[in-house]
């Protein structure tokens, strides 16, 4: 697969302030590729500068192998971008700022079929300043698609958004990967890039701190999976002897790691012969959001430490 | 430029401002209250002749009809053009109090015997009543009937024509007729519109739309901002047109005023737009803030509100304010629709036109040039 996005070294300062700090990563074509961060991490610089919006300080970056600031006219007829918080004419109905849209990109597309595709035909003829904040993002969706783009940028699509609008939102975003376009998706719902995005990126004070499949991230900087029962710290001991695995005793809970797919299963046939006894069961692993919180902290308390000594 | 984009984005402007109200009122009702305001409060000021009301007493011998002097004397009155004679029967005695009555400023009684004494050259008084409140009418009236007096003590004293005055003048007005403040006032009032309509709103236009994301989500769009900037210019061409328009029909159905209207008219309400359209461009995208956009919106837009002569005649200010009034781009505007409405001066208006133009082209290239959709 080639990639769809290609970036190197971007930095973007203002003043003394780097926003984005030397990051570096790609996004195949076809993908679904999720910019994970805290508010002001610099997810929306990165996102503007790939847009073309925003002019980068240094490195090197290839959208659909073209560059955002110099052929964005070009770049801009090939993407869809909605912005956070999008913002359109108050008076303009969704229908005709379709129409509008489709006579600027010269394209034949179908007003009622792009907002049924995005839940929004019950509004073809609401004005946009009546209409919900979520009702308003799905516009900038459907406006995102008029020019039929291979690469969206989606910046914080959900983001105030009710759970049931987030859906819709979430909905639409996976019909645009099987329609095969790449989607570059920011967020701060970590559940939101677990569910749709094939590779994740996160990062914090403009720069990339992990990435990879969540699965990876989770692999490469999470807690391993683990068993844990209600017992006593004979069990422990009696696990630590008969299987080699360490056993930790906290809180009345004894709590084995698993290394393999199997482990789960031996360790509960050792329980049963120790003939010791105990309760209740549950297996936990670390999620996307564990990981995020973790590596955040990590890196604000290193920053802390840093100042302190300095 | 793509006449495609341009189209779309104007159908865009047009439905925003037709579900507008506030804008809709001040489209198609504002001028009316403009005109209708400002004609009102200055239909006396210079509308000319001073009406008299006149007892004449001086009736043929037969008694049929008024002695063809004291006729010849109040048709040379009504000449002079400052006042008009009106004819009342009333008694003398109770002139001064139906004067009064009917706020008539100013009243004349021709003595009966006023023929016979002027043929026979014996000394004969009028009676000129006046207002002194009304100080202008009262040098008006006066000043009329002692020229008249004049001209005909003149011929009476040279034997009915044997000798002509040694000096004597032509009267001959400004232009080609005598005009009324509304005459002056409507091409003011259009140069008003076509200052402040586009000016308000795009100064406004420009700052929140960038505030809002609009001008960012448009720069992702072919449309270009000179595409952009055209359709707001076509768009203020076409309201002027209906302002000068309600303005142009208020004025002459409620106030009977004298206008030319030509075709010379067309590139004021043309290029007048296009000037202020890019002027307002140019004002919001030089300001940092919505607020500091509408202060120098404010400070642009003021100074020409009145001094351009849209409410007064820039020939009756003071000097200063005369020589200011010279770099203000809207007394082009002004003077040039002035010259093609009622003067019919083509070369004057020829020149305001190209001084328009020209600042036209020079504002809409720095405000294309210097409004951004897009941050460095």
């Amino acid at each position: 697969m080639s990639a769809a996005i290609e970036v190197e070294g971007l930095v973007k300062r203002y003043g003394p302030l780097a926003a984005v700090d030397g990051i570096q990563f790609s996004v195949p074509a076809g993908s679904v590729y999720s910019f994970l961060g805290p508010n002001g991490a610099g997810k929306t610089t990165t996102t503007e500068i790939l847009e073309g919006l925003r002019k980068r300080t240094e490195g090197n970056v290839r959208v659909l192998d073209l560059d955002p600031w110099t052929e964005g006219g070009v770049l801009h007829k090939r993407i869809g971008v909605i912005p956070q918080d999008f913002r359109f004419f108050e008076k303009i109905t969704p229908k005709e700022a379709i129409e509008y849209y489709r006579a600027l990109f010269h394209t034949q597309v179908d007003p009622r079929a792009l907002l049924e595709k995005v839940e929004l035909a019950d509004k073809a003829n609401a004005r946009f300043d009546t209409l919900s904040g979520g009702q308003k993002q799905k516009l900038g969706l459907a406006l995102a698609l008029v020019n039929d783009p291979e690469i969206c940028f989606l910046d914080e699509p959900t983001t105030g958004l009710d759970p049931h609008a987030r859906r819709a939102i979430w909905a639409v975003i996976r019909s645009l990967k099987q329609e095969g376009r790449t989607v570059f998706l920011t967020t701060h719902y970590l559940e939101e890039a677990e569910l749709l995005a094939d590779r994740v990126g996160i990062i914090h004070h403009g720069k990339i701190i992990a990435s990879g499949s969540p699965a990876e991230i989770i692999a490469a900087h999470g807690k391993p999976a683990r068993m844990t029962v209600v017992g006593s710290p004979a069990l422990a001991a009696y696990l630590q002897m008969n299987l080699g695995a360490s056993a930790v005793v906290e809180d009345g809970q004894v709590s084995v790691t698993l290394r393999e797919k199997g482990d789960a299963l031996k360790i509960l046939t050792a329980i049963e012969e120790s003939g010791l006894p105990w309760t209740s069961f549950t297996t936990t692993h670390d999620t996307l959001d564990d990981v995020f919180v973790r590596l955040v902290g990590q890196m604000d308390e290193g920053a802390l430490k840093t100042e302190g000594s300095g | 430029m793509k006449l495609s984009h341009i189209g779309a984005d104007f159908r865009i402007v047009s439905r925003t401002y037709f579900r507008n109200p506030v804008a809709l009122f001040f489209t198609l009702i504002f001028p009316i209250i403009l005109i209708g305001m400002f004609g009102l409060i200055f239909s006396t000021v210079g509308s000319g002749a001073v009406t008299v009301q006149v007892i004449n007493e001086d009736h043929n011998p037969n008694g049929t009809g008024y002695t063809p002097v004291s006729v010849a004397f109040l048709s040379a009155l009504n000449k002079t053009s400052v006042v008009t004679v009106q004819l009342v029967s009333v008694s003398p005695q109770n002139f001064s109090t139906y004067l009064g009555q009917n706020d008539d400023t100013a009243g004349i009684v021709i003595p009966s015997g006023f023929q016979n004494d002027y043929y026979n050259r014996t000394s004969v008084n009028l009676t000129v009543y006046t207002n002194p409140e009304a100080a202008s009418s009262t040098g008006t009236v006066l000043g009329a009937v002692q020229g008249v007096a004049n001209g005909f003590n003149l011929k009476a004293a040279c034997n009915g024509g044997t000798c002509s005055p040694v000096i004597g003048f032509t009267s001959l007005n400004v232009g080609s007729q005598v005009y009324k403040y509304i005459d002056y006032l409507i091409p003011g009032l259009i140069g008003f519109a076509i200052l402040t309509s586009p000016m308000f709103s795009m100064v406004d236009i420009a700052s929140s739309y960038r505030k809002d994301g609009i001008f960012r989500q448009l720069s992702l769009t072919p449309i270009s901002r000179s595409e952009w900037l055209t359709s707001r210019i076509l768009w203020y061409v076409v309201m002027t047109f209906v302002t000068a328009g309600i303005m142009i029909g208020t004025g002459v159905f409620l106030f009977n005023a004298h206008v030319t209207l030509s075709l010379g008219l067309v590139p004021y309400l043309v290029i007048g737009p296009f000037f202020f359209v890019s002027l307002g461009m140019l004002a919001g995208s030089v300001a940092k803030s919505p607020e500091s956009a509408a202060l120098i919106g404010n400070v642009i837009t003021f100074p020409m509100m009145f001094l351009s002569g849209t409410f007064f005649q820039v020939s009756s200010m003071p000097a200063g304010l005369q020589a200011f009034a010279h770099i203000l781009p809207l007394y082009y505007v002004i003077d040039g629709m002035n010259q093609v409405m009622l003067y019919s001066n083509t070369s004057k208006a020829l020149v305001d036109l190209l001084v328009v133009l020209i600042g036209s082209i020079v504002v809409f290239l720095l405000a294309v040039r210097l409004f951004r959709w897009r941050d460095e």
